[in-house]
């Protein structure tokens, strides 16, 4: 056993806590549910090798020699893989920076701040790293199997993108930090994480978009524009790509590199961590005073006064205005090939109607659960003198103008190209929005707005019940914008989710 | 004498059970212009009973009677005029404390210039003006307080239920909360209130409700309850650990 207080000691307890975070995830904090939590991984590992078996399985074959064909989509999966880690990181970084918890023990206690954030910060990384490895698991196993043992290397240039995401996350932030103050940077940090996570993908869409018209990432990859300026095959830049295929030499230049990176990164930031931890930690207390036209009351009635409350609280708060409407960032390229269509006069628009859908769906879920269940002050509604079915009234009318207001102009711009269609994609904006709601009013627990991000782990049934729903509503809207009746199936199915999630919801019971 | 004052609240055989019986059988009547204060340990229903008579928790069963209305029948004309205020002052951070009233004022269907009138007097009484365009986030957890009070007056009550309102103050602000409370009792209001700083009870309320395991030990204004333990003279405080330890023997006897 460690001599207390050392970097072993630290970095034990760090490794205990962030085990019991893990465990409570999997299992709710209930012991009894340990074993279907196993089950639960088994049985999720299990499908996410079918998975990949299914994606990566017909390219195991691939070769050192290959192409540069081969070596700018091997790059770009790296790279798109890597910005979602990034994004990750940057996120884990920052609720680092914000989270008190067991701050003011750290540092009133007579060991070394510097020596503690190390410790943190190497405990962010193995997170990145983990996760990263957890990922990539499933593909890298069925390339294995299927392609022989150099396949192996590709973990460790998996687990050296987690090193290079975290050092580069603890970079940005820093360098956030000193540029805008602790009161902005954790907006924009997130900001950023969310733009970086999103940026790729969407940007090889609009590549695609341009190129061939379609939101296809790999018409973008093998465009003819793409590989005329691709660098040559013994660029650095293929290194990673050259690793993951098993070139022993690349994988450990990469390895040696990345955790070096990491290292000077803990090591060159470890010693002002809680300088801007402590300065992030008084942006609590900062006060903001609230400019109004009138400062007369306004006659409104009880229902009004909770949809405005609900709007002005969402509005003033861009943290949360970021979390919720980052989605948003994802209608981007059907947005664009939208206006293409519209101005070329084909029928594309088909394709961009589930995605509209479905971002409703995810969207309407979000404010759901800050309108019911992330309500500030419950005590004080439930003890005004209004019914409780016009109070949630109230409130899912707040969330579908929310969703009515963002979702509008799209369906305006397609009800130029398609009445039909703009018809079609409002019924499936409704009925998702509609869809949402409901699993969120099922699967309401009071909390508070702050712990927004952590809804998904108080309920794991309603988050893969609202993407279930949202999935099907965005099938139904698809098939039937295209005119078949087989929509209708896919609305039973819809349907028949909803009405699952209100049987087996803790509020039927 | 209080025979002949109108009951502002009145519980009968009000009882609500989790794992084991937190409220049990409990008779109370509160007259109307009384300051009562409900005392008991850690765990013996004084917030489970407050919250079941502010409409938050629904009884197993008992009839609860608030100025005459049948609270369970008819919720929304009993939380008319009631208001709750609990020891953890649930305001919204983004709101300024103008706003929060403005809002409080709606949700009760108060006329927006009485509520106007009654927000700017009370954010004077309450010493908030420098903060009254501040977005709440900021401020102290007295300051906090004083807005969840001042939401819980601006429909003005008859029935004031708090819990535990003053955990947390610094003296100033539970001074002011305090006479607040005093004040709305000279003019009429009836006050329920739980506490454990006993002083407080001692110096403010009419009458005390001693009530342990669920049910009402004792009942009676000071000397009352003094003559009850045989102690004519001590403290509250003595009185309050004589009754709950008789109480104690009671339960271990019985």
């Amino acid at each position: 056993m460690s001599q207390p207080a050392t970097l072993t000691w630290l970095a034990g307890h760090e490794a205990r806590l962030g085990w019991r975070d893990f465990a409570a995830l999997m299992t709710a904090g209930g012991r009894a549910r340990a074993r279907n939590a196993v089950i639960l991984v088994i049985a999720f590992a299990a499908a996410m090798h079918g998975f990949a078996y299914w994606i990566v399985a017909g390219y195991a074959d691939v070769s050192l020699d290959s192409d540069p064909t081969t070596l700018v989509a091997i790059t770009a999966t790296l790279l798109l893989s890597w910005s979602l880690l990034l994004s990750q990181a940057m996120e884990s970084v920052t609720r680092a920076f914000y989270t008190r918890a067991d701050l003011d023990l750290i540092l009133t206690s007579p060991v070394s701040a510097r020596k503690v954030f190390a410790v943190r910060m190497g405990r962010i990384a193995a997170a990145a790293v983990a996760v990263a490895v957890l990922l990539a698991a499933p593909f890298i196993d069925v390339l294995v199997l299927r392609g022989g043992a150099r396949w192996l290397a590709a973990y460790g240039v998996v687990a050296a993108m987690g090193a290079v995401a975290t050092a580069a996350a603890l970079a940005l932030t820093i360098a956030l930090f000193r540029l805008v103050g602790p009161k902005r940077t954790r907006l924009i940090a997130q900001i950023v994480a969310a733009v970086i996570g999103a940026a790729f993908v969407i940007g090889l869409q609009v590549m695609a978009i341009f190129s061939g018209g379609t939101l296809s990432r790999a018409a973008a990859l093998q465009s003819e524009w793409v590989m005329a300026r691709a660098p040559g095959i013994d660029s650095l830049i293929w290194w990673p790509a050259r690793a993951a295929l098993g070139d022993g030499a690349a994988l450990l230049a990469i390895v040696l590199f990345s955790f070096a990176l990491l290292g000077g990164a803990i090591a060159l930031f470890s010693a002002r961590f809680g300088d801007h931890a402590m300065a992030a930690a008084g942006v609590g207390s900062a006060r903001v005073r609230q400019r109004r036209g009138s400062l007369a009351f306004r006659r409104r009635s009880p229902q009004r006064v909770l949809r405005q409350k609900e709007w002005t609280l969402l509005l003033r708060d861009p943290w949360l205005i970021s979390q919720t409407l980052m989605q948003i960032l994802y209608l981007l390229p059907p947005a664009l090939l939208l206006w293409l269509t519209f101005r070329t006069g084909n029928e594309d628009y088909v394709v961009l109607i589930p995605v509209i859908v479905m971002a409703a769906g995810q969207l309407a879920g979000g404010l759901a659960w800050l309108s019911i269940s992330g309500e500030d002050a419950p005590d004080l509604v439930a003890t005004a003198p209004i019914a409780a079915s016009r109070i949630m009234a109230a409130k899912i009318e707040a969330v579908i103008g929310m969703i009515a207001l963002v979702f509008a102009p799209i369906v305006a711009v397609l009800a130029f190209d398609s009445v039909f269609a703009a018809f079609v994609a409002a019924l499936g904006i409704l009925a998702a929005a509609g869809g949402s709601t409901l699993i969120q009013i099922s699967f309401r627990v009071q909390a508070r707005r702050s712990q927004f991000r952590r809804r998904q782990t108080s309920s794991r049934i309603a988050t893969f019940a609202e993407a279930f729903s949202s999935i099907a509503w965005a099938a139904t809207a698809a098939i039937a914008a295209d005119g078949s009746w087989f929509a209708l199936i896919t609305a039973a199915i819809a349907v028949l989710i909803l009405l699952g999630v209100r049987w087996i919801s803790p509020r039927q019971a | 004498m209080t025979a002949s004052r109108p009951v502002s609240l009145a519980t009968r055989h009000l009882s609500k059970s989790f794992d084991r019986p937190a409220v049990d059988n409990l008779d109370l009547t509160i007259y109307g212009g009384e300051f009562y204060c409900l005392l008991g340990p850690n765990g013996a229903g004084k917030t489970t009973t407050l919250r079941m008579v502010a409409g938050l928790m629904r009884p197993d069963a008992g009839t609860i009677v608030i100025d005459g209305i049948d609270a369970l029948a008819e919720p929304e004309a009993a939380k008319q005029i009631t208001a709750w205020l609990s020891d953890e002052p649930m305001i919204y951070d983004k709101l300024t404390p103008y706003e929060y009233l403005e809002f409080v004022a709606g949700l009760w269907r108060i006329d927006a210039g009485t509520a106007e009138a009654r927000a700017r007097d009370l954010i004077a009484w309450l010493g908030l003006e420098a903060q009254a365009h501040d977005r709440c986030e900021g401020f102290s957890k007295g300051t906090r307080q004083k807005v969840a009070l001042a939401g819980a007056l601006v429909h003005d009550p008859k029935l004031i239920i708090l819990d535990e309102p003053l955990t947390g103050l610094d003296a100033g602000s539970a001074r002011q909360v305090k006479n607040v409370l005093r004040e709305r009792v000279a003019a009429g209001g009836t006050v329920i209130m739980t506490t454990h700083i006993l002083e407080v009870a001692e110096r403010m309320a009419d009458r005390i409700g001693v009530i342990a395991n669920g049910r009402l030990i004792a009942e009676g204004t000071l000397d009352e309850l003094r003559v009850k333990t045989g102690a004519a003279g001590t403290s509250l405080e003595d009185t309050f650990l004589a009754l709950v330890a008789n109480e104690a023997e009671l339960v271990a006897a019985a």
